[in-house]
């Protein structure tokens, strides 16, 4: 009856996600008056689980699951969920774990609700706040199925300790030739650089910096504050900078702890990707900026003026507070 | 090839968003409804399959007849021809469960649905549709090759990109990347003109569970005033971040 939750990592590392998940999780098993059980792939390093409340590890290791791949990876959290006759699937928000929910859905049978921000506002019935409308609104949504799939918005619950005693157990599931019809042939990360996804901070620039030559200031920026880059639509469409760096509601959505937008000018479909974000500071010469309606913090100026002393002074405060 | 565009229905990125009914439906009033964005990505992607490798397009969409029009601009931008469920979608399954039955009936090669759509933004429909159908999926798709039944495509990741080998039939979630802002094609003269003359079949919605349902929706709280703060006092920036919201 426990719930269960895939405990995602990336070269042998929990990913924060995970221990997002597993403090969500165990908050609402103890609703539940039940116990979290998480399952890890490839992962011999589970012990941290036990801070976050797990009671036991379900520990998948398999050459054919290297790399990532949903279709099998679904079929084993399946299977996993049906030896511990699991009622509640919980998985994040990352990428591979938003590919994974839809499929672990249909193989449970399952009812599912993405986006989920904020513990169940029920439990009988099941009722959870989720994100929708491209953060402009909330949609409470009843699951009404036996076995239950819910994917956790990123950075919407955050980390809570919580010490358990951990009891790790192998997992063996059949794997069936079906499910490797994906292969992959080669990855490409972005070497040495904080993804968006994974980043607790992200400096954003738009059209203006008036050109690609002055992207030093945003990668300066993020350097000093350990951030990830990104920028607006129109600077990725220009080429100033890669699509991966665009971020909005069509482009890559953003949900961190602190957002620097430098001249963006704050339009809505900008507004509606990064509004999860935690705190929001914007500098802009244009005091009438859209952007201002929904920062935290504003500067009105010239980022060719402020950009590089704020710089100068985060590294003295950095140097003082390390 | 034979390609299967799912086509959503949704409010144009400016619309304001209301609700109605005690907050239990949508307000449409005054809302300008478009080809939810990276469907027109995929959509857009299956032209080009149609001009370069004499693909046949076919765009579905799950919805009541106010839906056409979009339909319509899907067929005005080149596809061949148009299927509209006539159902008012109750939850991503429910649609899923549509696509799939259109799937079987009509044996589609290559499936391509936006990744997630602007409404919802479920992002459940395609992996949901891929799974009922028994097709192979690919989410997060950026680049697709065909070749006979080979296929050659590249994925958005966390931090980076990876290219991945598969087959057809295939189903694929898709976004901006698979073809570039330049390439979106605006409907002109002639293909408005030819559009109201394709095919644009109805069919009835098999039945569906109602797995989830939509009980509700909320605002957002208003949010507390900004505060400013003058360019020549950055260290009252730098204090608030770290002293009030503690973000460094
Ligand atoms: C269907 C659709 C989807 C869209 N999706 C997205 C999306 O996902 N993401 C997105 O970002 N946009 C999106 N857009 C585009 C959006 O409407 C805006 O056009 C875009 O966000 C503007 O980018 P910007 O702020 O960089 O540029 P601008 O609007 O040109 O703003 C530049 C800003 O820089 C300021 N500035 C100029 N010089 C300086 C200086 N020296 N120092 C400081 N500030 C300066 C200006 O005052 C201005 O406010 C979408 C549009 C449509 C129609």
């Amino acid at each position: 009856m426990s719930i269960l939750i895939y405990a995602e990592s990336a070269e042998g590392k929990f990913k924060k996600v995970a221990f997002e998940i597993a403090s969500y999780a165990k908050k609402v098993a103890d609703s539940l008056d039940t116990t979290v059980t998480a399952l890890t792939i490839n992962n011999d390093n589970v012990a941290d689980l036990a801070k976050y409340g797990i009671d036991k590890v379900l520990k998948v290791n398999n050459d054919k699951l290297v790399s990532f791949n949903a279709k099998a990876y679904a079929d084993v959290i399946k299977q996993a969920a049906q030896q511990e006759n699991t009622k509640l699937v919980i998985l994040s928000s990352s990428t591979d774990s938003i590919y994974l929910s839809s499929l672990v859905a249909v193989n449970l049978e399952a009812g599912l609700a993405s986006n989920v921000v904020g513990l169940p506002l029920s439990t009988t019935p099941f009722q959870v706040k989720r994100n929708a409308f491209s953060n402009k609104a909330f949609n409470i949504t009843e699951i009404n199925t036996d076995v239950k799939v819910i994917g956790l918005a990123k950075n919407s619950y955050g980390l809570f300790e919580n010490a358990s005693t951990l009891t790790e157990e192998a997992f063996n599931p059949n794997l069936d030739d079906n499910d490797f019809e994906i292969k992959v042939e080669s990855v490409e990360k972005t070497s040495g650089k904080v993804s968006i996804a994974d980043a607790d901070i992200v400096v954003s620039g738009g059209r203006g910096l008036k050109g690609p030559e002055n992207w030093g200031l945003i990668e300066d920026l993020a350097a000093v504050l350990g951030a990830a880059t990104a920028c607006s639509k129109p600077v990725s469409d220009l080429g100033w900078r890669p699509h991966g760096e665009h971020v909005g509601q069509t482009g890559k959505p953003v949900a961190t702890n602190l957002y620097i937008a430098i001249g963006i000018s704050g339009a809505i479909q900008h507004i509606a990707g990064i509004n999860a974000s935690k705190v929001k500071v914007v500098i802009n010469t244009d005091p009438e900026a859209p952007f201002f309606k929904v920062a935290d913090y504003g500067i009105v100026g010239d980022a060719f003026d402020v950009v590089p002393r704020l710089i100068e002074k985060l590294k003295a405060f950095k140097a003082q507070n390390a | 090839m034979k390609i299967l565009v799912c086509i959503s229905h949704v409010p144009d990125t400016t619309s304001k968003i209301n609700f109605t009914n005690n907050d239990t439906e949508f307000d449409t009033n005054g809302v300008q409804y478009v080809i939810n964005p990276n469907d027109e990505f995929g959509l857009t992607r299956a032209i080009w399959f149609q001009e370069q490798q004499g693909a046949t397009v076919t765009v579905v969409n799950v919805g009541g007849p106010e839906t056409e029009p979009t339909l319509r601009k899907a067929l005005a931008i080149g596809a061949n021809e148009a299927i509209r469920i006539n159902a008012t979608p109750t939850d991503g399954f429910f649609v899923a469960k549509q696509l799939a039955e259109v799937i079987k009936n009509g044996a589609y090669d290559l499936v391509i649905a936006g990744k997630e759509s602007l409404d919802y933004n479920g992002g459940m429909v395609p992996g949901m549709t891929a799974a009922l159908s028994g097709y192979n999926f690919l989410n997060s798709c950026i680049d697709i090759a065909v070749d006979g039944n080979n296929v050659k495509a590249v994925r958005e990741i966390d931090g980076g990109k990876e290219t991945v080998s598969t087959s057809l039939p295939l189903i694929i979630g898709t976004q901006k990347g698979i073809v570039e802002e330049k390439d979106l094609r605006i409907p002109n003269m002639r293909g408005i003109m030819t559009a109201r003359t394709k095919p644009l079949n109805i069919t009835e919605a098999v039945d569906a569970p109602a797995n989830t349902k939509a009980v509700k929706f909320e605002k957002p709280a208003p949010k507390s005033a900004i505060k400013m703060i003058s360019p020549d006092n950055l260290d009252e920036l730098i204090d608030l971040l770290h002293n009030e919201a503690k973000v460094i």
